[in-house]
């Protein structure tokens, strides 16, 4: 047998995506990378451009100092709190409206879906949210952040797709047959059946109410009761906003600098602890939850 | 045999499902009709004293002033700037990646890099703008030491108004395009085998057969997420955007989100914000309703 190919199409496809997807990998795992080697390293061999591909001067001065500033204690302690609360509270109002709409004998099914994806499409806005909110005189407490949010349309609309998906008419009909209300067949037989979708459900609320600080930011006064990603602003970005050419208070704004060049990365990984200790769960719930999710509402 | 139809006799029977139906009707009349019912503000002169619903009526003043302001090009201008970009060149990122990540040879490197290219997803808005503001800073940043070490001149990237949207849609890219390229990917191995062994024993190459079979394979897809991103075209989130917001880059920054967050909420102007924001949604409804019409006729594909 003679081959004569001088080259081979697919041999130079295979050579040149490869060589482009490694290009990619490194291209997104960098920025993480070099957040956490600069972590552990001396901010001043950091900022001279001395750590590159690992740590120099290593030490853990940073995470220190964010282990006694009680305002990074403090906002962790809120954002726990008020994602636990948050995500108890949606999950439990999400999933069994959820299963109400997918069931295809709901009365007024029509309506009912329509009045949820329609909000979905037209909002009030920033300001009269606010005033309903100010209204409520909610503002300045944990449930300004928790209630206004706590149901998400798309969520629920995730829940719609996954119960029409896996809950069979047939079990439905014999749980009647055998006297089952409906109430008692969604908390005793559906639900058991559902946990992909819990977990699904638990991890994208979670996952938004921790990383959120808008609604935070607008709503919350007292310094206290600040969750953490507003703390983080203050001095990821405010200071480093300042070192860029707006201006603000001098003397605050030296002492906020001082404190941001210490903790710049180390802030950055023990914010994003939580996720990263998820991270496997995530993994496999979340792309489960895109796929339900990618289904149109 | 009437076991099909027990629904039709009996139409309120299940009216029980609504008992799980209430608590989440009752968060949504508040917090998303009740806010729609204050629309009316952009309408009104807003007095705090009368509320919303004593205020008297201005009709269109607002919206008037809004047209006639100084800045409305240029807020208007910056909005669809930064969508179309976004659109341009965030949207088809993750479809061409899936398309070559699906090619990989090596099924190791294959899953390693689907993992790690979402990875990014999870980190906070905060913390990613905390992350530009590090790596792009004018004395310290990783990117103007690299200039350096190359005998440029430093950039102050973070307050050059040239440089936002770059920024913007530069660092959207990088950690939205693993978690957009999931549905990718999943509808490419919905592909059967057969029909990529009948292409290669045809003799097709391998980029054809992306051409010819993956691509095709993926248009519905694509195009769904084509509308729902088209429909949101004004909607434009703030949380980013006035995160990366300073003195210096404002005349490219501002847009109609943020606008409306410092005239309503810092400044007070509750009735002209409010009508800002009407400007925008109402634009944002009826491109969405357009869309969605057209893509219904072109390809039966609908959000609804």
């Amino acid at each position: 047998m003679n081959r004569v190919k001088r080259y081979d199409p697919d041999k130079v496809f295979d050579v040149v995506n490869t060589i482009v997807m490694v290009i990619l990998f490194l291209i997104v795992l960098y920025p993480l990378f070099f957040v956490a080697i600069a972590s552990v390293s001396d901010p001043n061999l950091v900022n001279s451009g001395k750590v590159i591909l690992w740590p120099k001067g290593f030490n853990l001065d940073a995470y220190q100092h964010i282990l006694t500033n009680a305002n990074i204690l403090n906002g962790y302690k809120n954002s726990v709190i008020y994602t636990f609360v948050w995500t108890a509270i949606a999950v439990c109002v999400t999933v069994p409206a959820g299963y109400a709409l997918s069931r295809k004998d709901l009365p007024m099914r029509k309506t009912a879906t329509m009045f949820f994806v329609f909000v979905m499409y037209f909002q009030g806005g920033l300001v009269p949210t606010y005033l309903v909110v100010k209204q409520l005189n909610l503002l300045d407490t944990m449930w300004a952040v928790i209630l206004p949010t706590c149901v998400s349309v798309f969520n629920l609309i995730v829940c719609r797709t996954f119960f029409e998906g896996t809950m069979s008419d047939e079990l439905l009909d014999a749980a009647r047959v055998d006297g089952v209300t409906n109430l008692k067949y969604f908390f005793q037989i559906a639900l058991p059946l559902s946990k992909a979708i819990i977990a699904i459900m638990i991890l994208f609320y979670a996952i938004q109410q921790w990383n959120s600080y808008f609604d935070a930011m607008i709503y919350l006064n007292s310094k206290d009761k600040f969750p953490l990603q507003v703390v983080l602003k203050d001095i990821l970005i405010q200071a480093q906003m300042n070192s860029s050419g707006a201006f603000g208070d001098a003397e605050s704004v030296a002492a906020m600098q001082r404190i941001a060049e210490l903790v710049k990365y180390s802030s950055i990984i023990v914010a994003s602890l939580p996720m990263l200790i998820l991270y496997p769960f995530v993994q496999k719930y979340f792309v489960k939850g895109i796929m339900i999710g990618s289904v149109k509402g | 045999m009437h076991k099909g139809h027990p629904i039709k006799k009996k139409r309120w029977r299940n009216l029980d499902l609504y008992l799980l139906l209430i608590p989440a009707i009752i968060q949504v009349l508040i917090f998303r009709y009740w806010p729609i019912a204050g629309i009316q503000i952009a309408f009104k002169n807003f007095s705090a004293k009368k509320g919303i619903w004593g205020s008297s009526w201005v009709g269109l003043k607002h919206f008037m002033m809004f047209f006639q302001s100084y800045n409305f090009w240029e807020v208007l201008g910056n909005t669809l700037t930064l969508s179309l970009a976004m659109l341009l060149f965030s949207f088809p990122i993750p479809f061409l990646f899936a398309l070559f990540l699906n090619r990989l040879m090596n099924a190791r490197f294959k899953k390693v890099l689907q993992t790690v290219s979402y990875a990014p997803y999870f980190i906070s808005t905060v913390v990613l703008v905390g992350m530009l503001y590090s790596f792009f800073s004018m004395d310290s940043g990783l990117i103007n030491l690299i200039i350096g070490k190359m005998g440029g001149e430093s950039v102050n990237f973070m307050g050059k108004a040239s440089c936002f949207v770059p920024l913007y849609v530069g660092s959207a890219i990088w950690q939205t395009m693993g978690y957009n390229a999931v549905i990718y990917i999943a509808a490419l191995t919905n592909v059967s085998p057969e029909i990529y062994e009948a292409a290669r024993i045809d003799g097709a190459t391998k980029l054809q057969s992306i051409l010819h079979i993956d691509i095709p394979a993926l248009l519905p897809t694509m195009l769904i997420l084509l509308i729902m991103q088209l429909g949101q075209i004004m909607n434009i989130g703030y949380e980013k955007v006035y995160l990366m917001q300073n003195a210096l880059n404002l005349s490219s920054s501002e847009i109609i989100s943020t606008y409306v967050y410092k005239l309503g909420l810092q400044q007070a102007r509750y009735d002209f914000s409010t009508a800002v924001n009407l400007f925008n949604t109402v634009i944002n409804f009826i491109l969405l309703i357009i869309v969605n019409r057209v893509s219904k006729k072109a390809s039966g594909s609908s959000l609804w």
